[in-house]
């Protein structure tokens, strides 16, 4: 009974301080005049819809948006087919290029960026749009080769042996068997680095920071010229986006086994 | 179809575009930055080739040691925080039905997602005099009139804390749920309370999962480059900071690249450790 009791508390009091900024930045996102107090004063969405009419916003959001949706290609494309090698073939060497695919998340960010950007600076492309594109492909490859790789993995390959067994060569089973298969994982990996794409600062300021701006470099110059409520609605923007994407690959895939969860369907 | 060595030269094929994209985008740039960290400032350009090591011994100075020392102590400060909180919450969390398990993963993946910009904005908001936590202490009487808790050490620490949380559970979540229910069936069975078989039973069979989680904490802790810089003062500034401002502000692209070479051989040092933890885990 008290460890019940115990358990809520300690749940609630994590909730909470997870939960307290966001509650905060969505009551002075709907202040009416411009100026940030909390609880806000009067009740308008107009810092909303500033997003999309004040163009200098609505440029930014663009920039973001096509940022994502390519570069979340690319990584995917660069992410499919080598973690379909790695699954297929056996060739240690090959690994190398998993632990390439893997470093650029693990290292601090700082680090990814600046090598973009002493790169970018010495092939003499500075500052164009498609490079920010590329170095956030290569950036957040991690997370489609996570979640392919756990696709990949899940795949009984009896399935795959009976359909080579009736005459499918490996074009046909890849076509037939393999991508019907790992589709939700191609899915969820194109997600997350949608959404990650999305709120990335530091290597699209350091690749493209000072000719464009996206959402986060938005936020940020903002910041220092003092704050106003659009800033704060952008804010809850890109936390309704990740929680509507996450919620999506909970409620289509299975995002316990996507994190890890993979022998605990007994509890 | 079995697993098979490739045969021919077209067998590499499909591991052409991403070993092409990776070598050219990830290796390429990589060295790039580790031979700038050799060359000469140029301040009106960007670096001038060369090959000195005025870069790395300018390390050698009381006030980088002091921001050294200042951002190994924070990030250890933050992954201890992080660890002693996410690790019961964790434990706890994966003893849930899956729906409530399912519900807090999206949740917390919402919120580690979110740009470094937009939680440093939103605790600069929370701390703040005009919208922040004090007007609700005011409001119950716990204060006479509100405060802005920042730019302070404490402000610096919480959103750090805030950023790396969601990290440090998810990173514990998959260890955590295959925990063997049955060890602490058997502390229960003998008696222990829940929390007496949690402290005694529990925490010491999972010790490396945990010596590495704090490990994978403190080098993401370590990368934090914009909340010293939103939440605190200068003197709060860590490496990471100093890093971003020497390369984009400072104009110093060779000092700047040369202190991330520096954090490169700290984060694998640790990222090895890591590892190496894992390894003797997994052979218990």
């Amino acid at each position: 009974m008290t460890a019940t009791l115990l358990r809520r508390v300690y749940f609630t009091i994590v909730a909470l301080f997870l939960a307290a900024p966001l509650i905060v930045v969505a009551g002075v996102s709907v202040n009416s005049r411009q100026e940030l107090s909390f609880p806000p004063v009067g009740f308008s969405l107009a810092w909303y819809a500033q997003i999309f009419t004040d163009p200098e916003w609505r440029l930014a959001l663009i920039h973001s948006v096509t940022l994502a949706v390519c570069s979340a290609a690319i990584a995917v494309a660069v992410a499919l087919p080598l973690a379909w090698f790695l699954w297929r073939r056996i060739a240690p060497w090959a690994n190398i290029f998993q632990v390439l695919g893997l470093a650029p998340f693990i290292l601090p960010p700082v680090i990814t960026a600046l090598g973009f950007l002493s790169f970018w600076a010495t092939v003499g492309l500075f500052g164009q749009f498609f490079t920010a594109i590329v170095s956030h492909a290569i950036f957040f490859v991690t997370l489609p080769l996570v979640t392919l790789s756990l696709g990949f993995a899940s795949i009984d390959r009896s399935l795959v042996e009976a359909a080579a067994t009736m005459g499918a060569d490996d074009r046909t089973v890849l076509k037939t068997v393999v991508l019907p298969l790992i589709l939700p994982y191609l899915v969820s990996g194109y997600a997350f680095a949608f959404v990650l794409s999305l709120n990335e600062y530091i290597v699209a300021y350091m690749t493209i920071g000072f000719t464009t701006e996206t959402l986060p470099i938005k936020i940020f110059n903002a910041l220092r010229y003092g704050y106003t409520p659009t800033m704060a609605a952008v804010s809850v923007f890109f936390v309704a986006v990740a929680a509507l994407v996450f919620g999506a690959i909970a409620r289509f895939g299975d995002i316990r086994r996507l994190l890890g969860a993979m022998s605990s369907e007994g509890n | 179809m079995r697993r098979e060595a490739p045969k021919s030269v077209a067998d590499y094929t499909p591991l052409f575009f991403p070993a092409l994209m990776l070598i050219v985008f990830f290796v390429v740039p990589f060295s790039t930055m580790i031979a700038v960290s050799f060359f000469k400032r140029n301040p009106s350009g960007f670096y001038t080739p060369d090959f000195v090591f005025d870069n790395y011994a300018r390390f050698l100075s009381v006030f980088f040691g002091g921001v050294l020392g200042f951002s190994l102590m924070l990030a250890v400060l933050v992954a201890v925080c992080c660890v002693a909180i996410a690790f019961p919450f964790t434990y706890l969390l994966t003893r849930r039905p899956r729906r409530v398990q399912t519900l807090w993963l999206v949740g917390l993946l919402s919120v580690l997602s979110l740009s470094e910009v937009i939680i440093g904005f939103a605790w600069s908001t929370l701390f703040s005099r005009t919208a922040g936590i004090t007007n609700l202490f005011v409001a119950i009487g716990l204060m006479d009139k509100p405060v802005a808790l920042l730019p302070t050490f404490g402000a610096v620490l919480t959103g750090m804390v805030y950023q790396a949380l969601p990290y440090t559970i998810l990173v514990l979540y998959p260890a955590l749920v295959r925990f063997d229910p049955t060890l602490l069936e058997a502390a229960r069975t003998l008696g222990a309370s829940p929390i007496r078989a949690f402290f005694n039973v529990v925490a010491p069979a999972l010790r490396n999962t945990i010596v590495a989680t704090l490990i994978m904490v403190f080098v993401f802790a370590l990368g934090s480059y914009l909340l010293p810089q939103i939440l605190g003062r200068p003197q709060h500034w860590t490496l990471s900071v100093l890093i971003t401002d020497q390369a984009i502000y400072q104009s110093n692209m060779p000092f700047g690249a040369a202190m991330a070479v520096f954090l490169v051989l700290i984060s694998l040092a640790l990222v090895g450790l890591t590892l190496l933890v894992g390894r003797r885990e997994n052979a218990l």
